[in-house]
């Protein structure tokens, strides 16, 4: 099936996010679920899967976020261990892809090659793995090494440990499991045998994960300096990019492919995947009063002034929330007064300075800037318009796809699965069934190169 | 069985529940030629149907708990060279801690306990894996702890040089330190983890709309850990698991590790090769006790028994014969850390009431081939126990602590009193 422009219609890559650790879950409304309870995660992820996702998918924080030395209290706090509790949705569902986001900071290579082909076994070709970055010293606090890592680093490790996990992904042939009863072979000769030295890592052994379903299990990458777009460029099979609107994602869509080409790439193999929110409605002022509901349930005073501590990395509760934004200039050589956030505000003056402009022009007070700022690409209207709306961004290309979440957690998904998936299945953007059986073939990625050659080829 | 899954009505003569019976699963099977045996399903070690399948045969035996081997780096048998290739055995294994996560939500009763090696990995991430797997098997979950001597092993992340341990140096005590040194190391690892289990209060998440507070933040707590490995600040980013403690465990064979079992484990899986091992054993394991001064609930002593059972129409001795001609050890015969028995369902019947009869709390079982050992266990080790009154007749408790009978109310450390 075509569009209109006669561009041949792209199929619209759809990842559950299942809401965490911010503002954006209204934990406080009667009918929202445990944020822990494995029942919220089954019932998330079979709802996605209904609606013919492509993948579920989780975010990670290494540490409880705090505030001037105190664990924040007044958002969700808590969450899972990523491949554990993705591992046990695997038993509950059948096609639906697994993707954890996960350091390459604070985990070593060998154990996330092994994790990662595990459950890429355990749900027979459905896992992939979001790559982040987080690199910071009160993140290290929790670990072995603490904050070992300068941020200049931070992307040649992660890309030297994508190296390293591939090899490992790699060190077993499809053919290497003989499994011959009678003459007593198990394996062939070599089988798992890797070594790797290079700056970040000096390791060796036998590798004890036979080639998974996928080969290579898919990769995302969240990140967006220029390095972080360039690692995403050269090495990973889609992006979870922060670009909401459509102006921006475009642009952004149209950089990253554009590195991809440059790195030899075939740019269609690179998905550009924006997170997104909706709010749905029965007629279109019924949504967008919802939405309006939403946005100030999300941003109270209090979040207002914390997010923006985010960024002036100074105390702000003295800043009245309806006045206008803090007249003092952001702390740029202080402690981190918030810890434990992702960092996206790398540039703090040119975002206070850009905020300034903003509430200026509109006339904004501080916490009408942080709504309008802050709020990540939402979709608001009736089913026909979010349906629309979707379509329109992925055919005119601000994205491949989203990684959509809503603010009520375990069933805020249901409404889109039902009102709106079905308007996407009928225009042809969204399959009504799986054409595949792993998450790699469902997004149209390519089969890696066969291991064989490359196994053959070290072994030599 | 009836729908609660009981098998019959409870007898329980002595009043304090049927011994523990537990089972070790591992690849094929715990013999090394496993592998090659008709019935064995090598392809399938990669399968998560392969042990959902052979956990739930567990639990239809009304098995209390079921451990999932592993090691850092590629199964090697005892003494054998790791760094060696080899095309003769199982080299493949999966993480076994998600193995249990993709279990669980597959069975319903039975007791979930992976290895998880604590030499190269993060306290951190070990204490949220299986917090989380204990909230995914709603209260099921157990670890057995395990520490890494092997130089081989230490190379895989490539952060410590550790010398590979033969079997000589550890027999001529040349292994000594390095040996004490991993298990100080692990003992902490373990405290660390139960620390970070208890760094979330059971009462900490309020969700109180009034005043917009999801935490109360005076319940969630640091753990400050430093140790003279690592250094851990806390707390846990993952809720206290529904146990509040998951079951530790551990395999021991000697003393330094039995201190370790003493000190951090609820339960300790020790070999013994005879009746007469097994009374010194035991009184080594409550010396060890007394040693470091544990507290409150004794250590449940269990004891490990690989076993190849009369199955599939064929002797167990004929069984085991052709194993250990295939493994090229017909002269030696099969010789494991833990006892080998080959025999009928009466036989092991006898050594488990023997051994209990010693005061130990149970049996692990390491079937010498999957599934026919674990068949034959499940057919008729299990209903001879039970006719003995050594094995359980239901299911009676809801977590994995209940069965064990350790007490299912669990003190924070750090709540205030
Ligand atoms: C959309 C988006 C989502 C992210 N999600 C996470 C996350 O869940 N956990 C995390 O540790 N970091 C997360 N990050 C942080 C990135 O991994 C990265 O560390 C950070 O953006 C700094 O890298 P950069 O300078 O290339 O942007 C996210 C970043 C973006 C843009």
């Amino acid at each position: 099936m075509s569009t209109p422009t006669g561009k041949p219609r792209k199929q619209i890559i759809l990842g559950a996010y299942l809401g965490g650790v911010n503002h954006h879950t209204l934990w406080h409304l009667p009918e929202s679920g445990s944020q822990i309870d494995f029942s919220t995660f089954e019932r998330t992820a079979r709802t996605a899967e209904r609606g013919r996702f492509d993948f579920f998918f989780l975010a990670e924080g290494l540490a409880l976020r705090e505030r001037d030395g105190q664990v924040f209290d007044q958002d969700i706090v808590g969450r899972p261990d990523t491949f554990t509790v993705l591992a046990s949705i695997a038993a509950v569902t059948e096609h639906l892809g697994l993707a954890a986001t996960i350091n390459a900071t604070f985990n070593e290579p060998y154990e996330l090659a092994r994790q990662i082909a595990s459950l890429d076994h355990l749900s027979g070709g459905r896992a992939a793995w979001n790559v982040v970055t987080s690199f910071d010293a009160f993140t290290g606090g929790n670990f072995r090494r603490g904050g070992f890592l300068d941020r200049s680093q931070r992307y040649e490790r992660a890309a030297e440990t994508i190296e390293v996990v591939r090899s490992l992904w790699d060190s077993w042939a499809a053919d290497d499991l003989v499994i011959d009863k009678e003459a007593g072979v198990f394996s062939r000769s070599g089988a798992g045998s890797f070594a790797h030295t290079g700056e970040q890592f000096d390791v060796g052994g036998w590798f004890g994960v036979p080639r998974s379903p996928q080969g290579h299990p898919v990769i995302l990458q969240a990140g967006v300096s220029p390095q972080g777009r360039d690692f995403a460029a050269a090495s990973s099979d889609a992006i979870f990019s922060p670009y909401g609107r459509f102006d921006e994602a475009r642009d952004y869509y149209q950089d990253v492919k554009a590195r991809a080409a440059g790195f030899g790439r075939d740019p269609n193999h690179l998905k550009i995947l924006p997170s997104a929110s909706f709010v749905l409605g029965a007629t279109e002022a019924e949504a967008q009063e919802k939405a309006r509901w939403v946005r100030e349930e999300q941003v109270t005073g209090r979040t207002a002034q914390i997010l923006l501590e985010q960024i002036w990395n100074r105390d702000l509760s003295a800043y009245d929330p309806d006045g206008p934004l803090p007249d003092v200039e952001p702390a740029l050589d202080a402690p981190s007064f918030i810890a434990g956030r992702a960092l996206t505000h790398a540039d703090r003056p040119a975002t206070v300075a850009r905020l300034r402009a903003q509430a200026e022009a509109n006339g904004w007070s501080l916490r009408q800037t942080v709504i309008e700022e802050f709020t990540r690409g939402s979709f608001v209207g009736t089913p026909t318009q979010v349906a629309d709306a979707l379509d329109d961004f992925v055919q005119n290309d601000g994205s491949d796809g989203f990684v959509i979440g809503s603010h009520l957690v375990p069933t805020g998904l249901d409404e889109l699965v039902d009102d709106v998936v079905p308007l996407l299945q009928e225009r042809g953007s969204l399959r009504t069934e799986y054409e595949g059986t792993t998450l790699r073939d469902n997004l149209g990625l390519p089969a890696p190169a066969c291991a064989g050659a490359t196994v053959e080829a070290a072994r030599a | 069985m009836t729908t609660d899954g009981s098998l019959t009505a409870p007898q329980d003569p002595a009043g304090r529940g049927a011994p523990i019976v537990a089972v070790a699963l591992d690849g094929a099977g715990w013999h090394p030629a496993a592998w090659r045996e008709p019935g064995a399903r090598p392809e399938a070690l990669t399968d998560a149907a392969y042990w959902v399948g052979l956990t739930q045969l567990a639990e239809a035996g009304l098995v209390d708990l079921v451990t999932f081997e592993d090691s850092f780096g590629i199964p090697v048998g005892p003494w054998d060279d790791p760094a060696a290739d080899r095309t003769d055995r199982v080299r493949v294994r999966l993480d076994a801690e998600l193995v249990a996560a993709r279990v669980a939500p597959a069975t319903r009763h039975v007791g979930l306990v992976p290895v998880v090696t604590v030499t190269h990995t993060e306290p951190f991430h070990v204490a949220k894996a299986l917090a989380t797997l204990d909230h995914t098997s709603q209260g099921r979950a157990g670890w057995q702890v395990r520490a890494s001597p092997s130089g081989t092993e230490a190379r895989l992340t490539g952060r410590r040089d550790l010398p590979e341990i033969t079997a000589e140096d550890y027999a001529a005590g040349r292994a000594d330190e390095q040996v004490a040194e991993l298990f100080a190391e692990a003992a902490a690892v373990a405290e660390t983890v139960r620390a970070l289990w208890d760094s979330w209060e059971d009462d900490a998440e309020i969700r109180d709309v009034a005043t917009r507070r999801f935490i109360d933040r005076d319940k969630v707590h640091r753990v400050d850990v430093e140790t003279r490995w690592f250094s851990v600040r806390g707390p846990s980013i993952t809720p206290r698991p529904p146990q509040g403690q998951p079951v530790v465990t551990a395999l021991a064979h000697a003393t330094v590790p039995y201190e370790l079992a003493a000190r951090v484990a609820d339960v300790v899986f020790v070999t013994p090769q005879d009746d007469a091992a097994a009374a010194s054993i035991l009184a080594e394991v409550r010396a060890a006790e007394a040693r470091v001064g544990r507290t409150g609930e004794p250590l449940r002593v269990v004891a490990d028994l690989a076993v190849v059972l009369d199955a599939d129409g064929r002797a167990a001795a004929e069984r085991l014969a052709r194993l250990d001609a295939w493994a090229g050890q017909a002269e030696r015969g099969w010789v494991t850390d833990a006892r080998v028995l080959a025999g009928s369902a009466a036989d092991v019947a006898d050594v488990v009431e023997a051994w209990t009869g010693l005061g130990y709390d149970g049996v692990r079982v390491r079937p010498a081939v999957l599934p026919d050992d674990l068949d034959a266990l499940v057919t008729d080790v299990l209903p001879e126990l039970r006719r003995r009154g050594l094995a359980r007749t239901a299911y009676d408790a809801g977590s994995l602590r209940g069965l064990l009978r350790l007490p299912t109310e669990v003190p924070n450390r750090f709540a205030a009193v």
